[in-house]
């Protein structure tokens, strides 16, 4: 019975993700006064790679990214059935690790500055997933997701600071500019094609379908805020997870590609202030 | 203490302790006299070989029970001793005259006279009662410095061979190298195992002369310039070591460590402690003292690996974890938690800016040495447990790091990080090895994370805020820059594939096994968790530990564990029957067809060079040393200030 809800989960994250990022598509054209694609779009685009021929500049560098992929669904598997969230954070990272180690093995100049860039990313957005995990273990006395979504009062009470350091630094999560340094979806500020440009058909699809997993892992991050005890606020912290995600979609949107310098900066800095101002005040209280 | 520890008087169950803390030094003797290449490459390992053995049986023998020791000829044996801390005294002050450096002259014969005056006054009327114990965290030590060690022994007549090939420059002194490396050895078990303070002291004192001599192997400029450093910053230390032992002597009557311990955290106790620490950070090179392991590096790679791995660094975060219940949320414990908190940041972000191998080492070991500081220092059940955990990790693989990094010098003829891209085609076993030390170093769900996460647990459960935002601010750049070292290693895997070159023997074993170890050490620390650091720690805060990880939570790292090492596994069948079509990388459309040239401009074949990130502007050690070592020493002032205001 476990056993099946764990598949289930593993099943159903990557379904929910590609409709979000179906509904991402979707949004981003209205904004720029197209029609865009259907919802599906995501879904047909991963089966058409799926059947293109696959093909390689070394046998080494896709291997890498089954690996990212396996750590990243092992992620979504702890975090949606209540598991420690620290854990779950270093899966995560490892998974990451190994997808900027599979854009350095390419070798190639187009790949390793995508990898370069990414590397840089997670230096930037690190510090504040661990402040996130360590700010929820401060209000809720437990790392384990089912504890703290069991909670009496939602942590967002607590860690107004650190939620919104979270939402900032999801900007590089989810790849949505102006921290869409090493790979993009929006074409015209892209290098190439940053991380990504040496893959092609299966493997591309396997690139694809771990995003959709890391959107799920985000808004995770959010729901745990929001969710307590009481039923309803599960509902609420839904809602609250889409209007995150359409947040982000319009940030994306409305903004260029900064420089690395500024990405890492901002981002520090924003988890300089929110993180430390609101944990400290929540130490004074404990 | 004593209900645990059987207490046994006489030679009769001492024999295998002695012998332990003699072994090394008779090799070191033996050394020392043969002038045979071949033979003395023998008794090298021999001894090695030796020590490792009797480390285990040592630890076999008393890990369960543990023992103290009182010794029938203690008059004698401290009588030796004396003779040769003058000895070491004569001899330091006169090469300080020697070479100008009168400092170095006056610090050893304040503390020398000072200790004498003080061994042939006051010490009469202490009584001794153990002179040493052996518990569980002694015999995580010993097992530490004697299995590390000797491998790195051993290595080191591997690599000393082809070291002098490649440097004739230097005149060659190996069995003085060899009989040192032994001599630290011997010294470093005599810390871990005395719990007279004056022993310690004496032992400490010995590593210091050792690292002086290690550093100064080359007797290059540079080289003595650094080890002159490292020997004043020691023997700073020294002094500081030696008032906190002579306060303790006068004011509390007693020379015991187990003594001292279990005293309680008092205004008058804090003046030795900061005495003590200070000597401990002195040691394990926090910041403002850390300049002296960086110029450690001008020594042959087996004893910076020694060093930095199992001796040296670890002898003082060795006396701050035994410290802790006197630290903990005192001002000094305060004091000594932000330096350490300051080390670890500072050189985590240094460590970006690095293209040398041995410096991203160095500047590792010491924010890892920061992190110990920190957790020892919290000096919580949980912290602590974390600080030993660390310990065995670091060393096992810090030490695989740099004597790997010390063969592939001799492979690739540098140790640049830029040039280590070739490697994978020169001896794909040196990279794996590589590859495993390096994650071993910072990716979950190896050893340094697990402790790195209780460590951030315990931080938190002790509300010290500033501290666990410190060790996320850190932990990203460590993240940095180990990966974009490993992506180094993996990044010429189209390369043509070069003759795989072979190395020593005796440099391929100790490699091999320690590499073993790491991945092994990761399986079983659950077991070392159960049966050595719970009944420590219980002992200890006198109430039961908990392990601070949950079962589940154990499984699924384990559970990640043989993830990683079975996926790479099965692939291999993927591969086998790849029909995928391989085409040149992405060069825009002008790569000439062999991946490493593109036609530039005039049609003109031009090399791609792919570097990484440094950031020297954000994170180089001309923009942040200055700084984070002002904030350090304003840390170890405020604390002055703090424990005169605690006095009074």
């Amino acid at each position: 019975m476990n056993i099946l809800i764990l598949i289930g989960i593993a099943m159903l994250a990557p379904v929910a993700g590609g409709l979000l990022t179906g509904i991402d598509r979707i949004i981003s054209a209205r904004l720029q006064g197209r029609q865009g694609p259907p919802l599906l779009q995501p879904f047909y685009d991963v089966l058409k790679l799926c059947q293109k021929e696959s093909i390689e500049v070394n046998s080494m560098h896709r291997f890498f990214v089954y690996i990212s992929l396996a750590f990243v669904v092992f992620t979504t598997v702890i975090l949606l059935s209540g598991g420690d969230i620290l854990l779950a954070i270093f899966a995560l990272t490892l998974g990451s690790v190994f997808f900027v180690l599979g854009g350095y093995a390419s070798n190639s100049p187009y790949n390793t500055i995508g990898s370069e860039r990414e590397l840089l990313q997670i230096m930037a957005y690190e510090p504040m997933v661990l402040l996130t995990c360590v700010g929820l273990y401060y209000a809720e006395n437990s790392f384990f997701v089912k504890d703290i979504v069991a909670a009496q009062t939602p942590s967002i009470v607590y860690l107004p600071g650190v939620f919104f350091g979270l939402i900032f630094i999801l900007t590089f999560k989810l790849r949505k500019s102006p921290f869409d340094l090493s790979m993009s979806h929006h074409g015209h500020q892209e290098i190439v094609k940053g991380i990504t440009t040496e893959y092609s058909g299966k493997d591309l699809a396997v690139i694809e379908v771990t995003h959709w997993y890391e959107v799920i892992i985000a808004l995770a991050l959010v729901y745990v805020f929001f969710a307590t005890a009481a039923p309803m606020s599960h509902v609420f912290a839904v809602i609250v997870c889409l209007l995150v995600y359409l947040l982000e979609i319009i940030i994306d949107n409305g903004a260029a590609r900064v420089k690395w310098q500024q990405a890492l900066k901002s981002a520090w800095i924003v988890t300089g202030i929110m993180g430390t101002v609101n944990l400290i005040i929540l130490s004074f209280f404990k | 203490m004593t209900d645990i520890i059987k207490q046994k008087q006489g030679d009769e169950c001492m024999g295998a302790i002695t012998g332990l803390i003699l072994f090394p030094l008779a090799a070191a003797l033996g050394i020392l006299l043969v002038k045979n290449d071949e033979v003395r490459n023998m008794i090298v390992r021999v001894g090695a070989a030796g020590t490792a053995v009797l480390t285990l049986v040592v630890v076999g023998l008393y890990f369960k029970s543990g023992i103290a020791l009182s010794f029938r000829l203690e008059k004698a044996i401290e009588a030796v001793m004396a003779i040769a801390e003058t000895a070491i005294a004569v001899y330091v002050i006169s090469i300080g005259i020697k070479y100008k450096k009168y400092v170095i002259s006056v610090l050893s014969f304040v503390q020398a006279s000072a200790m004498l005056c003080f061994e042939f006054t006051v010490k009469h009327n202490i009584e001794v009662k153990h002179a040493m114990i052996f518990d569980k965290l002694t015999a995580i030590m010993v097992l530490v410095i004697g299995l590390v060690g000797s491998l790195i022994c051993i290595y080191a007549v591997g690599y000393m061979k082809t070291y002098h090939i490649h440097h004739k420059e230097y005149k060659e002194r190996k069995n003085f190298f060899f009989a040192v490396l032994f001599l630290f050895l011997s010294a470093m078990f005599g810390i871990v195992l005395s719990n007279d303070l004056t022993w310690m002291y004496f032992c400490w004192e010995l590593t210091t002369l050792c690292s002086f001599l290690l550093i100064g192997y080359t007797r290059t400029k540079e080289a003595r310039n650094n080890s002159f450093r490292a020997l004043l910053i020691n023997l700073g230390g020294g002094v500081a070591f030696a008032a906190g032992i002579i306060f303790i002597g006068i004011y509390y009557k007693t020379l015991e460590l187990s003594v001292v311990t279990s005293m309680k955290p008092e205004a008058a106790m804090m003046i030795p402690v900061f005495f003590l620490s200070l000597a401990a950070l002195t040691k394990s090179a926090q910041l403002p003292f850390s300049s002296w392991l960086l110029g450690a590096m001008v020594a042959p790679t087996p004893s910076s690996a020694l060093l930095h791995s199992a001796t040296m660094v670890k002898a003082g975060v060795y006396l701050i974890i035994r410290l802790a219940p006197l630290l903990g949320a005192t001002p000094v414990g305060k004091t000594v938690t932000f330096v350490g908190g300051i080390t670890f940041l500072a050189c985590s972000l240094m460590a970006i800016s690095q293209s040398d191998a041995k410096k991203i080492l160095a500047y590792s070991t010491l924010a890892n040495l920061g992190l110990i500081v920190i957790c020892a220092s919290i000096g919580t059940q949980e912290s602590l447990w974390a600080a030993i955990l660390l310990i065995i990790f670091h060393a096992v693989s810090k030490s695989l790091l740099f004597i790997s990094v010390g063969s592939i010098e001799h492979q690739i003829g540098n140790r640049d990080v830029e040039n280590m891209d070739v490697l994978l085609g020169i001896s794909k076993k040196l990279a794996l090895y590589m590859m495993i030390g390096i994650a071993g170093m910072f990716l979950a769900p190896f050893g340094m994370l697990i402790s790195k996460w209780v460590a951030m647990k315990a931080f938190i459960d002790s509300n010290n805020v500033i501290i666990v935002i410190i060790l996320a601010y850190g932990s990203a750049a460590t993240l940095f820059y180990w990966t974009k070292w490993m992506g180094k290693l993996v990044s010429r895997a189209n390369m043509n594939q070069q003759s795989e070159s072979k190395f020593h023997l005796d440099e391929e074993i100790p490699i091999t096994i320690l590499a073993g170890m790491v991945v092994v050490s990761c399986f079983t620390f659950p077991l070392v968790s159960k049966y050595a650091l719970i009944p420590y720690l219980t002992e200890v805060f006198g109430r039961t530990a908990l392990i601070p990880i949950g079962t589940n939570d154990i499984k699924l790292m384990l559970c990640m564990l043989s993830m990683l090492i079975l996926l790479p596994i099965s692939f291999i069948p993927i591969y086998k029957n790849d029909k995928r079509r391989k085409v040149p990388v992405y060069m825009a459309g002008e790569n000439t067809g062999d991946n490493e040239t593109f036609y530039g401009a005039m049609n003109e074949k031009r090399k791609m060079e792919l570097s990484n990130w440094y950031m020297v502007d954000y994170f180089g050690p001309k923009r942040l040393t200055l700084w984070s070592d002002v904030i350090a020493a304003a840390i170890l002032v405020s604390g002055v200030i703090m424990m005169i205001g605690g006095m009074a």
